[in-house]
């Protein structure tokens, strides 16, 4: 097998990816500074490689489950930003219908099967999701992203004992930033981690850096082969950084500045652009990718900025469909 | 038509729309020997073990794994062996499945059946005896289906697994030897229409799932005083058949509401109230609920007696409600 690390368009599309989910959370991030989009919002930036590396090995048809730090994710699967930022603003022509936010982008028809609020929540769906594909007959895999806080809920225990049990093809990722919401991970994590546990259960488990895009994209395409060929479920513990605090309104004035220095200095966008310098690509282009990359998102918050707001009756809607359309109509 | 169990009703209901239906799978602990009642007896031997999956003990992926299945096309049954352990799998049913339609705007379709064997049963205890559908009735996004007789609970379960809507169904477990006809092939019941079991005009009594034989006992021995009810069962209690209820009241002008679930924050209370808000208070004679008092169901059969309905009870406090 080639290394993909030598096919320069490969690693171009790695790039843009990852400046396109860059550029959309700062972009949401100053729209929310400037209160024009309600609610909590959480960002990945730094963790671009992550969602950029896993996503390239994925096919359209694959499914995946994302969490609440989910934008990069979905916009690496194929989403559209514009809709995801529509949904940010909580307007008409967003993925939700302005019934989700930032914490549930779904797009079922790239088979982005939806952020989750709740930690873990997204692992028995996607084992289930691995089951029935599986009973269709199909060869899509499931890819399964979760943070390392979530390997301390009971469902991560019951998901990998079901994927392996039933044998399904499901690529657990778990993007490890140290960091459980504001707590360090590694002060509420009892024994050797992630991978042993994996390991424990019968789960082929490797631990990779993160904020290689390289590197996740070589382990992804090996994972995401042995899922599709059948041989059952694979975990990556990819180690990253979080640069921003757990929500939009958190400075992360907790954590030592040099520790954040220090993660800067590894910053994913910047790393891949040395490589693809080192091997050709003119600066000005790298360049014009990330100013592409704002000037389309910098376009989507123009649009979910004078997009008008879901009509009242929306909210009654998507409900269930027997039992809820008759109540509001009685009151 | 052919007579059978309430048990043996519901399996020919799955297994006609397992046949009918190659998406519809069922998992849960136990499945594939038959269920816990033989529900799903010689399923295994006609499905094979894709779609006949006994599980681990693992509350929360049996019913997160069913909507995972259900979000790329299957049809998932859900069996939770017993309601109290639906408790396990809380995150599954309420943020998930209840939500997940709507927090998406619509993408998914978590064409889910919970199956959750419900109620009070020969002195199981605490943990194996609740009756906690008012919970559900209370939650958005689901149907909440709680059948009393062989015939309601096939035809509904045939409802269930065909609706698009996440279906929770409560098995009554103390009448799954129950004997009634059901018809062949079993034709979909709709949710919210109630079953009127007796007539009359001395006032309106309202129940479901496994009161429904103790307030059919109830009623008949107040015919033999003189004394005839109206009497419904639900069937579904969301959506409940609120346009057969109240134009009963309107005739009778007194409601009696029996559940075999605790009486505080029951779902009588939203029953009653929802009557009062309808004909208005002067409209209204009396208006009562009878159900369980506020303990959890204790073991020893006299002390379970403190919790359980009986037809005595019913008569008394139809007597009480009517002033004879």
């Amino acid at each position: 097998m080639s290394d993909p690390g030598d096919n320069l368009r490969r690693l171009t599309d790695l790039y843009r990816t990852m400046a396109r989910i860059r550029a959309f959370e700062e972009t949401a991030l100053a729209a929310h500074k400037a209160g024009e989009i309600p609610g909590p919002l959480h960002v990945s930036i730094g963790q671009e490689a992550v969602a950029a590396g896993i996503c390239l090995n994925l096919r359209r048809d694959d499914r995946l489950t994302s969490n609440h730090r989910g934008h990069g994710h979905a916009i690496a699967k194929g989403a559209d930003p514009k809709r995801m930022m529509l949904e940010l603003y909580g307007r008409e022509g967003g993925y939700c219908r302005g019934k989700g936010g930032s914490m549930h982008i779904a797009d079922f028809s790239v088979g982005m099967l939806g952020a989750n609020g709740v930690v873990a929540g997204g692992i028995p769906i996607a084992v289930g999701a691995a089951q029935g594909l599986k009973m269709q007959g199909s060869d899509a895999i499931v890819t399964c992203m979760f943070g390392d806080g979530a390997v301390n809920r009971g469902p991560f225990l019951e998901g990998l004992n079901w994927a392996v049990l039933f044998k399904l093809p499901v690529l657990f990722v778990c993007e490890d930033n140290g960091v459980a919401a504001f707590t360090r991970a590694a002060s509420v994590t009892a024994g050797p981690g992630v991978t042993d546990r994996a390991k424990a259960l019968g789960v082929a488990a490797i631990t990779i850096d993160g904020n290689s895009a390289m590197a996740v994209d070589d382990a992804a395409s090996t994972a995401a082969a042995a899922v599709r060929r059948g041989e059952g479920p694979r975990l990556l513990h990819v180690r990253t950084y979080r640069i921003t605090g757990h929500t939009s309104t958190d400075a992360a004035a907790w954590r030592p500045q040099e520790e954040v220095e220090e993660a800067r200095s590894r910053d994913p966008i910047a790393r891949l652009g040395a490589v693809l310098a080192e091997r050709g690509v003119a600066p000005s282009e790298l360049g014009k990718m990330i100013e592409d990359a704002h000037a389309e998102m910098a376009e989507a918050r123009k649009g979910a900025s004078a997009a008008a707001w879901p009509e009242p009756g929306v909210a009654f809607e998507d409900v269930q469909d027997t039992g809820a359309v008759a109540w509001s109509k009685s009151h | 038509m052919v007579e059978v169990t309430l048990i043996e009703a519901s399996r020919r209901a799955a297994l006609q729309e397992m046949r009918r239906d190659e998406r519809v799978w069922v998992l849960g602990e136990d499945v594939a020997r038959g269920g816990l009642w033989g529900q799903y007896k010689d399923f295994l031997a006609e499905f094979g073990e894709q779609r006949v999956v006994s599980t681990p003990i693992s509350e929360s992926t049996i019913m997160g794994a069913g909507l995972g299945s259900a979000l790329v096309g299957q049809r998932p049954i859900i069996e939770m062996r017993i309601f109290d352990f639906v408790m396990c799998a809380m995150d599954e049913l309420v943020n998930q499945i209840a939500k997940i339609r709507y927090m998406f705007g619509g993408q998914a379709k978590p064409a889910v059946v919970v199956r959750m064997p419900h109620g009070m049963w020969r002195n199981s205890a605490a943990q194996h005896s609740q009756m906690l559908e008012a919970w559900f009735a209370h939650l958005p996004g689901v149907v909440v289906v709680t059948p009393a007789t062989p015939a309601d609970t096939a035809g509904l379960l045939v409802q269930a697994i065909r609706s698009d809507d996440p279906v929770l169904f409560f098995d009554p477990k103390d009448l799954f030897w129950v004997n009634g006809e059901i018809s062949e092939p079993i034709e979909p019941i709709p949710f919210g229409v109630a079953r009127k079991v007796a007539e009359g005009d001395a006032a309106t009594v309202v129940t479901w799932s496994a009161a429904v034989p103790v307030a059919t006992k109830g009623a008949e021995l107040l015919a033999t005083h003189g004394i005839k009810v109206d009497l419904f069962d639900l069937r579904t209690i969301w959506p409940w058949d609120e346009g057969a209820v109240i134009a009963s009241v309107k005739k009778t002008g007194r409601l009696l509401v029996v559940h075999e679930a605790v009486e505080v924050a029951g779902f009588g209370a939203e029953i009653v109230a929802r009557v009062v808000d309808q004909i208005g208070p002067a409209n209204l004679k009396a208006a009562k609920r009878l159900a369980a008092p506020r303990i959890p169901v204790p073991f020893a059969p006299p002390l379970e007696a403190q919790v359980r309905l009986s037809p005595e009870k019913i008569v008394n406090a139809v007597k009480a409600l009517i002033g004879a």
